[in-house]
Parts: structure tokens; C-alpha cells; sequence
């Protein structure tokens, strides 16, 4: 029973594609298995997979959000460059706090936007992503920042740890953000399965009028997920940048489709009501380790796009062509239903 | 038995100028089963609204258990113990049973965590109770309709229910399930639990109700015990007219041609050996309990489903139906079992939904639509059949489950098909309309040389309308009968084999 449990579970054959995977290249390249490259991967699933999990939650709402990386570059662009022009001296974790605010702000305006139209919210995001754009380059007139305030540039230059790898001297270090990205998922993780708020954004993506009818307060539920979404949205504007160690308006182009994708690839269902936490973690972790690593395996950097497209329909059309399947067929056995009976 | 826990008085509600209810009286006693029935749109799902508290009256009052009040909110309704359970059951698809049942007493309690343990054992307290056994950790989704009522009852009960409000539960349910509901129903009258029971379908009002209450065009008509009626009166109280239909029985049948013949017809896990033909002139019916393979038959004849063995010919003509266009190309029209989710398109106009199926024809010579011409036979169609409507511009949804049907009917013999199938066509359908369908049906039969093909679990409707009568059981045709030489009673016995069952 709990071997066939574990069959129907999405998140056991992500795991066994991303070991098929990181075996392949392994093999090709001998580079995977590196501690530097190792490092390098969980690096860079911290932005990514810290929007996920925010991404996660509006999805299994049954709503979409596009606006999010636009928060984050708005949230990054209007901390950074206050704090640099009063010359800011005090503790990085304001920057978190001001960034979460304004995040707060703008997630709380697609919520109550949703709620209140009951428009499609691709529709609503859409509006809203584009006038967060406006401002970052209207009113913030903000391109590039180099260099940054001395809180954040500190916190840039701090490692959690720091690699090297003995064989080609390559090294790679940690930043303390990773701690970020854990506590994201152990919060996300924890209110969608353990608290109402988090079973009523199930219930809500599964039947929206039967939650209403249950006594779950289905505005409130629809205005949490995007203001979560917009909190972790400005959280990781700043991730970013101490990170990266600067600032740049491109650094989150093309994010809302391929997290999107990774969230979707992890199992959760685009219309809402199924998914898990688990499984967007491993989502993000796939698309990167293919965005990383096509290089190991010799395919230039350039086909990377093009790769992680190719996945995204082989992992979603996988599910889809079982459920086309099923609808041409007989579900039940009626014949066989009927010797049971005249036996 | 005889203390009275809610009565209705004077009930009055208006939306806009219409008139929904107008000074309705209801009384259901303590441990009483109570059946409303009446045809769609006379009040009676707008009563339930308003005694669950989604409606606030516009007049009379609600009193429970000896105390009066002049309306009630959603929050006091259930803190009451009344309970409703839809006709979609209002039940989670992507959750566990589990979570299913206990989701609503969680929420009552107002609790802000999930106690995955407690979850678990008042769903299992609660499934004891009615005595079902269902898996708790399965997802809802993949159960039948069945277990789904089972589920909704079981989470209606938890809260100390007095009065549980059901919408029409047994429209999907095969008569073995019903069987099971029904007992159910009758345990919690034991428990001096009330049962409020939406229905239209005469036998399960005989089955089941103590008491039952008609209303019509939002009036009370009559209310009364269950043993004071009779099918006649009934007919009467729900349209208001004396209906009568006689049996169908064509005047002339040609023998010697089939429009439609199939030959030992089969679909893996569907049915096998099915053969029939159709005469010119002729209504075949063919019946048998939901489960018996008759929809596979239909979607398959459709092309919904390719059969995996036999023939199908046509006119003669041995015809390939692989894809529901195959279909369509030999003359196939198919009015399906669900028409709002198979046989409409919800969101567009009345018009849209009657030329959608001649879309081909009315291409002009540049490939765009005649929309002129559709508008033309659109008007034909509302005046043949008889639909009621304001404008054909208006949304399908405007119109009467009856009216719809009407729409659908007509958009496929728009088509001018040979061959015409038809599933459970009347299925929530008021009885003037269904009457009218029936009447349209036969003379389509006797003067189009149509081969009508009506599958249906309705009893009177298989046996008024169709000459010749196939019984389907376990995905093979066991018998063939004579309409004239069965009765009510004795087809239903056919169907249900409950001689063999008892056996």
C-alpha cells in the first residue's frame, strides 16, 4: 500500500528524473558531484526558488500572479537607492523590512484588485506588473546601481561557508541567504498544511463556491496569497541584490514564465487546488540544474532557453496525455462488473 | 413523531419584479421525512435559500424548535443544525474524505490549526455513524457520484444536525445507491433527525416521504401525507393540466430496411455483442440502470468512444465512426446526457447555440458564416419547437432546463440527420416540456423516416415513446420486448432484475 502511494506521488518521479539527470551529467562531464558546482546550484535556486514558493501558494488558489518580479525589482531599485542616497549606515535587516513593506503594498493591490473585480488575475497581474515597471523606470529613473550601500554590500561580501574544488580550483561560497530560502519553504510548507488559512487556499483552488459555502472567507484567502506573494516578492528584490552585489533592471526578465513553469513542473496544478511544497522545491531545482549545467554537458549556453522549454512540455504533457487518455477509455469495467455480480 | 420543528409562515421573496415565492407555508415535524417537489422555477431551491439564510424573505417568518424568526443568516441557520447539501454537494475534489467531512467542523469550531489526527477520526466517527466505509486518505475526485452524497451526508450530520436539506440527491444515482441512501435517510429519522427532500421523480416521494409539498409557479399547491397521492394527482398539482400520454405505436414500420444496423458491437470495459437495427418510422428504446454501459453504447455510436469490435451501417452501408466528425458526416446527431456540459456552450447566446452544428453549411462563398441565414433558421426552430424565449440574442443560461433541451434538439436536426440518439433526454426537464419533446419525437418518427434511438432510465418515457424496448445490463442486451406488451411495473422489474437480485 505505501509502495503504491508512493507511485502515484509527482514528487518521486522528479526525484527520479533530477537523479537520471545529475547521473548524466556526471558521466559526461565528471563535474556534477563537485562540491563548487554543488554549491553554485544551491546558489542560484535561492531567488528562484524563494518566488516559487510564494508563486506556489497563488497558484494552488486557482489565481496567477505575473507581477511578482516586478515587485522584486521594484522593491530592489526603491531600498537600494534610498539607502544610498542618505548614506545609510544601520542594520541590512531594514532593507528586508522596507522592501517587504512596499512588496506588502503591491501584493495587497492585486489582492484586493482580484477580489473586488473578480477578474481573471492574469489579467489583473498583467496591469499591475506593468505600472510596478512604469515606476521602477518612471519615478525611480533606475537602470543600474554598482554600487551599493554599505549594509548590503556587507552582507554581499558574507559567506556562509566557502568551496573549492581540488581538481580545477574552481571555488564557490554560500551566501547567508540560503537561510532565506529554507525558512520560506518552512513557512510556506507549514501554513499549507497545518493551518486552516493554508486548507482553505486548497479548498478555494479546488471549488471556490463550495469553500464559500463551507465558511472560509474566500476574499480574505485570495488577498493573503497575493500579499504573501508580494512580501516575498520585495524579501527577494533584496536577496538579490546581496546576492549579485548590485543592482539591475534585467536581472528578473523573463522570471514570471519560468518559475511559473518550475512551480507547474513541480506537480501543482495550473488551475489550482493540488500541488506541494516539496515538489516546487524540486521543480526549481530541476530547471536549474538543466540552466547550469547544459554547459557540463557541452551544449552552449545559448540552447539553454530552448532546453528548458523542451522540458517544460515534456514534464506537463506527460500528466496531460494520461488524462486524454483516460477520457477515451472506459474507466470502470462493466463487463467485468456484471460476471461479478451474476457469479 | 409529532412535535413540529420548522414551520414556514407566509413566506414571501421577489427579485426584481418577479414574484419567486408568494406566501408559501412549509411544516416539517420532528424525525419526519419531508418531500418538496414542483417544476424548475416554481421556489422551491429559493425556499431552501432562504431557510440555509442565503436569501433574506421578503415576508412571513421561520420558526424553529418554538422560536420565531423573521429571517436567518447563514452562521444561525447552521448553529440551528440545518444542513444543506446541493446538488453539486459542494465537496472539495482535489481533498481526502478525510478533510472532506471534517473541513466544516473544523471551520464551526473556529479552529486556526489542522489536527491531522482529529481530522482523521471525525471523519471516521462520522462515515461509522451512517455506516459506510469509504477510504479516508482517497481523493474525492476520483470517487463516484455516490460516495460523494455519502460524504456530504456524513459531514452534514456532524454538527448535531436536526434538519438536513436535500437538492434533489438521487438525480445521479443508480437505484442500488439510492437503495443505500435511502437507508441511510431512514436511520437518521430513527435518530429524530428531519429530512427535507427535494425531488421530482414520483416513486421515491412513495419510497421514502412521510409528508410532501407541491408548489407551483412559487404557490403552495397542496400539502399533504404521501399516502393521499396518487400519479395523476401529481401530474396535476405540478403543471397545473391533466397530461396524458398514450403509447407510441407507428402505423407503418418498413421491415425490410434498417437505417442504422449494428452488429455484435463492443468496446473493451464497455460493453460487447450489441446488435440492433432501426426501421424507418420506428423510436427503439434502449434502458437499463446507470452502469449498464448504455451511455458507452450512445458516445460510441458517436464516436466519442471507437468500438473496439463489430459494425455499424447505415442505410445498408457499412460507415466507420472513429471521431464524433465521422458522425456528423453520416447523418449522426447526438443529444447528449449532460446538456450543460456536453450539449451547450454556457457562456454564448441562444442563436450561437443553435447554429453551431450547421456552422459548415452556413458558409458563404468567401468562407465567412451566413449568420442571416442562421438567424432565419434559428426563428424556424423556436416556432417548431415550441421554445420560449425573449430574444435569440439572450444567454443560453436564460432559458428553463426545458427550453434548453429544446435548443439542443433543434440544433441537431438543423442538421437533417438520418439517424438521431438521444440520452436521457429529459432529464430535468419540466413535464410540459418533457411532454412536448415527446410529442416532437414522434412525429419526427412518423413523418421525417428518422431512426430515433432513445436511451433513457426513465421508465414512462422508454415505454409511452418507443415502439421496440432493448434492456441493457452489465454492457449486453439481455432482452427485447414490445412496448404494448409491458407495463410500468413490469419493465422496471426488467431493469432492475429484482428477482434475480433477490435470488
Amino acid at each position: 500500500m505505501k509502495g503504491k502511494n508512493l507511485l502515484k506521488k509527482n514528487e518521486f518521479y522528479i526525484v527520479i528524473i533530477i537523479a537520471v539527470l545529475a547521473c548524466i551529467i556526471q558521466a559526461i562531464s565528471g563535474q556534477f558531484f563537485t562540491s563548487n558546482n554543488l554549491v553554485d546550484l544551491l546558489r542560484s535556486m535561492i531567488v528562484p526558488g524563494m518566488m516559487a514558493a510564494g508563486l506556489f501558494m497563488v497558484i494552488v488558489s486557482g489565481n496567477i500572479d505575473v507581477s511578482f518580479p516586478y515587485t522584486a525589482m521594484l522593491c530592489m531599485f526603491a531600498v537600494t537607492k534610498w539607502f544610498s542616497v542618505i548614506n545609510y549606515q544601520g542594520p541590512v535587516f531594514l532593507a528586508f523590512l522596507i522592501a517587504g513593506l512596499i512588496g506588502l503594498v503591491l501584493g495587497l493591490l492585486n489582492g484586493v484588485l482580484a477580489a473586488w473585480l473578480k477578474l481573471p488575475t492574469l489579467i489583473i497581474t498583467l496591469g499591475t506588473c506593468t505600472i510596478f515597471l512604469g515606476i521602477t523606470q518612471g519615478v525611480l529613473q533606475s537602470s543600474v546601481i554598482s554600487v551599493l550601500p554599505a549594509p548590503m554590500a556587507k552582507m554581499a561580501a558574507t559567506n556562509l561557508f566557502s568551496v573549492v574544488n581540488g581538481e580545477t580550483g574552481l571555488g564557490s561560497s554560500m551566501p547567508v541567504s540560503i537561510l532565506f530560502l529554507i525558512a520560506i519553504y518552512l513557512i510556506v510548507g507549514f501554513i499549507m498544511k497545518y493551518t486552516m488559512l493554508g486548507r482553505g487556499i486548497y479548498a478555494v483552488g479546488g471549488d471556490p463556491v463550495a469553500a464559500e459555502r463551507a465558511g472560509f472567507n474566500v476574499n480574505f484567502i485570495r488577498i493573503f496569497v497575493f500579499t504573501f506573494m508580494g512580501v516575498v516578492g520585495g524579501i527577494t528584490g533584496i536577496t538579490q541584490v546581496t546576492v549579485s552585489g548590485m543592482c539591475q533592471i534585467n536581472f528578473f526578465d523573463g522570471y514570471e514564465m519560468t518559475i511559473i513553469a518550475a512551480v507547474v513542473l513541480g506537480g501543482a496544478n495550473i488551475a489550482g487546488g493540488s500541488g506541494t511544497v516539496i515538489g516546487t522545491f524540486l521543480g526549481v531545482l530541476l530547471m536549474k540544474m538543466i540552466s547550469n549545467n547544459l554547459i557540463l554537458l557541452g551544449i552552449p549556453t545559448n540552447w539553454s532557453k530552448f532546453m528548458t522549454g523542451i522540458l517544460i512540455i515534456a514534464g506537463v504533457s506527460m500528466s496531460a496525455y494520461k488524462s486524454v487518455l483516460a477520457k477515451r477509455r472506459v474507466a470502470s469495467n462493466i463487463l467485468e462488473d456484471g460476471h461479478k455480480e451474476e457469479a | 413523531m409529532s412535535e413540529i420543528l420548522l414551520q414556514a409562515k407566509q413566506i414571501s421573496k421577489h427579485f426584481g419584479g418577479v414574484t419567486a415565492l408568494d406566501r408559501v407555508d412549509l411544516t416539517i415535524k420532528k424525525g419526519e421525512i419531508h418531500c418538496l417537489m414542483g417544476e424548475n422555477g416554481c421556489g422551491k431551491s429559493t425556499l431552501i435559500k432562504i431557510i440555509s439564510g442565503f436569501y433574506r424573505p421578503d415576508g412571513g417568518s421561520i420558526t424553529f424548535e418554538g422560536k420565531e424568526y423573521d429571517r436567518l443568516s447563514i452562521a444561525e441557520s447552521i448553529g440551528l443544525g440545518i444542513q444543506v447539501i446541493y446538488q453539486d454537494m459542494s465537496i472539495f475534489p482535489n481533498l481526502t474524505v478525510a478533510e472532506n467531512i471534517a473541513i466544516n467542523n473544523e471551520l464551526y469550531n473556529r479552529r486556526k490549526l489542522v489536527n491531522w489526527k482529529a481530522v482523521k477520526s471525525i471523519a471516521k466517527e462520522a462515515l461509522d455513524h451512517i455506516g459506510i466505509e469509504l477510504p479516508l486518505e482517497a481523493v474525492v475526485g476520483e470517487l463516484s457520484v455516490a460516495d460523494k452524497q455519502l460524504i456530504a451526508i456524513a459531514r452534514a450530520i456532524l454538527n448535531n444536525s436536526k434538519l438536513i436539506i436535500m437538492d434533489e440527491p438521487t438525480s445521479a444515482l443508480t437505484r442500488k445507491e439510492v437503495d443505500k441512501l435511502f437507508k441511510v435517510i431512514r436511520q437518521l429519522q430513527q435518530e429524530g433527525i428531519s429530512t427535507l427532500f427535494v425531488s421530482h421523480k414520483l416513486d421515491e416521494v412513495f419510497e421514502i416521504a412521510d409528508q410532501f409539498t407541491v408548489f407551483r409557479n412559487g404557490k403552495l399547491v397542496v400539502a399533504d401525507s404521501a399516502k393521499n397521492i396518487n400519479d395523476e394527482q401529481f401530474v396535476y398539482y405540478m403543471t397545473g393540466r391533466k397530461l396524458e400520454e398514450v403509447a407510441f405505436t407507428p402505423k407503418k414500420i418498413d421491415h425490410d430496411r434498417a437505417i442504422l444496423k449494428v452488429e455484435n458491437l463492443g468496446l473493451t470495459n464497455g460493453f460487447a455483442n450489441i446488435s440492433f437495427e432501426i426501421h424507418p418510422g420506428e423510436i427503439l428504446g434502449i434502458t437499463g440502470l446507470l452502469g449498464s454501459g448504455r451511455t458507452e453504447l450512445a458516445k460510441t455510436l458517436f464516436g466519442l468512444y471507437s468500438a473496439t469490435e463489430g459494425h455499424i451501417y447505415i442505410d445498408g452501408r457499412e460507415v466507420q465512426i472513429r471521431t464524433p466528425m465521422d458522425a456528423i458526416r453520416h447523418k449522426i446527431a447526438y443529444v447528449p446526457e449532460d446538456r450543460l456540459t456536453e450539449g451547450l456552450f454556457l457562456t454564448q447566446s441562444i442563436e450561437n447555440n443553435m447554429i453551431v452544428s450547421n456552422i459548415d453549411r452556413l458558409k458563404t462563398g468567401k468562407k465567412t458564416v451566413d449568420y442571416e441565414k442562421g438567424h432565419e433558421d434559428s426563428l424556424a426552430w423556436v416556432k417548431n419547437l415550441g421554445i420560449k424565449l425573449n430574444e435569440l440574442k439572450d444567454g443560453i443560461q436564460t432559458l428553463s432546463g426545458g427550453n434548453q433541451q429544446k435548443v439542443v434538439l433543434g440544433k441537431w436536426l438543423e442538421t437533417e440527420p438520418r439517424v438521431l440518439i438521444l440520452n436521457g433526454p429529459t432529464v430535468g426537464v419540466d413535464i410540459a416540456a418533457k411532454f412536448d419533446i415527446h410529442a416532437y419525437l414522434r412525429t419526427l418518427a412518423e413523418k421525417m423516416n428518422l431512426a430515433i434511438l432513445l436511451i433513457s432510465d426513465d421508465i414512462s418515457e422508454v415505454l409511452n415513446n418507443c415502439n421496440r424496448i432493448l434492456i441493457i445490463k452489465n454492457g449486453r442486451i439481455v432482452s427485447e420486448h414490445v412496448n404494448t406488451e409491458l407495463d410500468q411495473h413490469r419493465l422496471q422489474e426488467l431493469v432492475t432484475g429484482s428477482k434475480e437480485e433477490t435470488a
